[in-house]
């Protein structure tokens, strides 16, 4: 066994496989789309080499600025919801009753398509017949939110289901972290007198910082190139009040038959993508877990 | 012992993969050898978008055709592709990004094959239209498809948009189907005084509310004014176009539409008049199978829907037979086809077959003549297939007539005049700039 470990042959065998399906899916798709964005293309006919113009346009587009806007917002949402997927979890991994259940119930989003999700939360939020505004009237509320009409209201009324969707995975991961704490150390801490809230901040917390670390890069860089449910509810509108960056990007390349331009966003979500993953390793990092 | 065998197999399937690997890029070439020669049958690629499932009329219709022309012709075969309205979009896009479009597809008219047929992706048809379809396609049809004179789509359908509305709510309040805009806006009012949705509309997919503003327009200006506007032998910022907007926000403001309908998708909006909770629904006639011959549909439900012309409007110079519509999709050849003559007879039978069986099997209207002396028909297709006959102009959805970049500036216009994030002024100015900008 150690022998055919040893083998530079054998790692190279091993590797390449995967190296090949990442080299061929990912990275030369990421070469190309940076290369398109500096063509002047509709996606069918001849391509015109036009330097950085898509890029400095990209800069001048109000449009694109706005979406950047909504999709930052979105990041900074996720990020704060990861607080409060941390309480739900460190209930859950102290012996409540009905923890396992209520486990149960939180991951169920998890399992549907984001697809489903966007009918189920559609039909909530139908402005007449839709769940929330029939309970709303129930309280007495007479001029019910259309809430995925109004361009003030939209942004808003997506995070929810976003939130929704994405809480059973962060519980998860976090369950799964607050599991791996030992027994031990809590128990020396509640001899010693620490209250529960003591025991969750200066313990659980503490060692569980690097799972933590990892769902914030996920969550941003997660919401950052977030697209499907936002598709599917809104398409972007009401007239681009729900627009973030890779709906507007795939708007570009795909509807407007600008797929120069389209590749310039996509390259430029991705360079955003990489500074934000960056900047949160850097805010981040502390002296025993730097770099990976 | 175990561990040497699992690590053997391991890497006879890691080298397995790397042949897999190494084979994709050598297999797109032999693809279209066996594409153009199947043994000694003749292929010919066909990708459409009536999927089983949601479209099952359409769908069999087809799938019969395409046994028929097997049968009829031993050495070809028809190999199909069908993917939904919006994946089959998409696909088509990349497919030619690609130069591996299928030998037969399906189009849309005017702007949208533009970038296609500039591109050297479609054949063009003439010759078929010359020796098949002589005076068979309903006039007008095929110049949709037609390009600087010459003609890249055979048409399939053929729509015109009336209002559906529900005669059991309208005998509720005494109302009387409309024939002046005045008489229309005194049926909504009341309508709304009444706390009766007037109008469903689904404003998310933007189109829709498109075709309320082409009406407008059309009755007001006449027939040329936004098409002038669109091919820049007129202005969008003409007052005709202007009083249209201006229109559209006062029905707005009314109450006319269903409420949050920039947040409903034409589906959903659907769904209100289908509960008999909005009175009046503009769409196309691809929506006539659901009033008559769908299954799932009730009879009660049926027979409680009308439709009307839209109005007409004082002092305007649109007349009530002029109509939105135009044809649906049409079937286009590639022109890098290897089996283009084969594939050219293919699109000529379904297009006569198609014509032929449409109308009785899937309550669509074909883009070539109807002959309805011997089909029992629905009353309500007769009506619109006489209303088809004395049509006095067709005007092409405004989406479809405009360019790709042109239209979604229409689009999101559309919908922030209707979400009054727009005045009528900035709605026209907009897309004159727009227009002007692609001159």
């Amino acid at each position: 066994m150690k022998n055919v470990m040893s083998n530079k042959w054998v790692i190279t065998l091993y590797v390449l496989p995967a190296l090949l399906l990442i080299l061929i899916l990912i990275y030369i798709p990421i070469v190309l789309t940076g290369y398109y964005g500096l063509m002047d293309w509709d996606g069918i006919g001849a391509k015109t080499f036009i330097g950085l113009d898509n890029y400095i346009e990209l800069m001048k587009d109000k449009l694109f600025w706005n979406s950047t806007y909504h999709s930052v917002l979105l990041a900074v949402f996720s990020a704060i919801s990861l607080i409060a997927y941390l309480v739900i979890s460190l209930i859950l991994a102290s012996k409540i009753k009905g923890a396992g259940l209520l486990r149960k119930i939180y991951l169920i989003p998890m399992l549907l398509s984001s697809v489903a999700i966007a009918q189920l939360w559609l039909k909530i939020f139908d402005p007449t017949n839709g769940m929330l505004n029939k309970l709303l009237e129930m309280f007495g509320v007479e001029n019910t939110p259309i809430w995925l009409a109004d361009p003030n209201l939209v942004l808003y009324s997506i995070f929810i289901p976003i939130v929704w969707q994405y809480a059973g995975f962060y519980i998860i991961i976090y369950y799964a972290a607050l599991k791996g704490v030992p027994d031990e150390i809590i128990e020396a801490a509640k001899i010693d007198g620490a209250t529960p809230f003591q025991i969750a901040y200066k313990i659980k917390l503490p060692l569980i910082a690097p799972v933590i670390k990892v769902t914030i890069v996920l969550a941003i860089v997660g919401s950052l190139k977030y697209f499907d449910l936002i598709y599917v509810m809104t398409g972007g509108g009401p007239n681009g009040a729900s627009e973030v960056m890779a709906s507007y990007m795939y708007k570009e390349a795909f509807k407007t038959y600008n797929f120069g331009y389209g590749s310039a966003i996509g390259f430029a979500l991705l360079i955003i993508c990489l500074v934000m993953t960056w900047v949160i390793q850097k805010l981040t990092a502390s002296k025993e877990d730097a770099g990976y | 012992m175990f561990h040497r065998k699992a690590m053997s197999a391991l890497l006879s399937i890691a080298l397995l993969m790397v042949l897999v690997l190494a084979g994709c890029s050598s297999s797109t070439s032999s693809n279209n050898e066996s594409a153009s020669n199947d043994g000694d049958k003749t292929v010919i690629k066909f990708m459409h978008l009536w999927p089983e499932g949601s479209s099952k009329a359409q769908f069999t219709i087809v799938n019969d055709i395409i046994k028929q022309y097997e049968k009829d012709h031993p050495d070809v075969k028809i190999q199909t592709e069908i993917l939904g309205n919006e994946q089959y979009k998409d696909k088509i896009k990349v497919l030619s990004a690609s130069n591996e479009l299928p030998d037969v597809g399906v189009t849309w008219a005017a702007g949208y094959m533009q970038p296609f047929v500039k591109g050297g992706m479609f054949a063009s048809l003439d010759d078929v239209i010359d020796s098949n379809f002589k005076d068979q396609f309903v006039a007008g049809t095929t110049e949709a498809f037609a390009i600087d004179g010459k003609t890249y789509g055979l048409p399939l359908e053929l729509n015109i948009t009336p209002v559906y509305y529900n005669k059991e709510i309208f005998e509720k309040y005494n109302l009387e189907v409309p024939e002046t805009y005045d008489e229309f806006l005194n049926v909504v009012k009341t309508l709304a005084d009444n706390d009766v949705t007037p109008i469903t509309l689904g404003n998310k997919d933007r189109w829709t509310g498109s075709m309320w503003y082409m009406y407008l327009a059309d009755r007001i200006g006449g027939p040329e004014v936004l098409t002038n506007a669109i091919n820049r032998s007129g202005s969008f910022e003409d007052p005709a176009l202007v009083q249209a907007a201006e229109e559209i926000k006062k029905l707005v403001d009314m109450g006319g539409f269903v409420k949050g309908f920039n947040g409903l998708s034409n589906d959903e909006a659907k769904g209100y008049f289908m509960n008999e909770q909005a009175a009046m629904y503009l769409m196309a006639t691809w929506e006539l199978p659901n009033y008559t011959t769908s299954p799932d549909v009730t009879q009660e439900f049926k027979d409680k829907v009308g439709y009307f012309k839209f109005p007409t409007y004082e002092g305007g110079k649109g007349d009530i037979n002029s109509y939105v519509g135009g044809p649906g999709v049409g079937l286009f050849v590639s022109e890098k086809s290897k089996v283009k003559e084969e594939a050219k007879d293919f699109v000529a039978y379904l297009v006569q077959e198609w014509g032929k069986n449409s109308v009785k099997d899937a309550g669509v209207i074909p883009a070539t003549v109807v002959d309805t002396s011997n089909i029992e028909l629905d009353q309500m297709y007769i009506d619109i297939l006489n209303d088809l006959g004395t049509a006095s102009n067709l005007t092409l959805y405004a989406d479809v007539q405009m360019s790709s970049g042109v239209a979604q500036v229409h689009l999101d216009m559309i919908q922030s005049l209707f979400g009054g994030q727009a005045s009528p002024k900035e709605f026209t100015k907009k897309q004159e700039q727009a227009l002007a900008e692609e001159e």
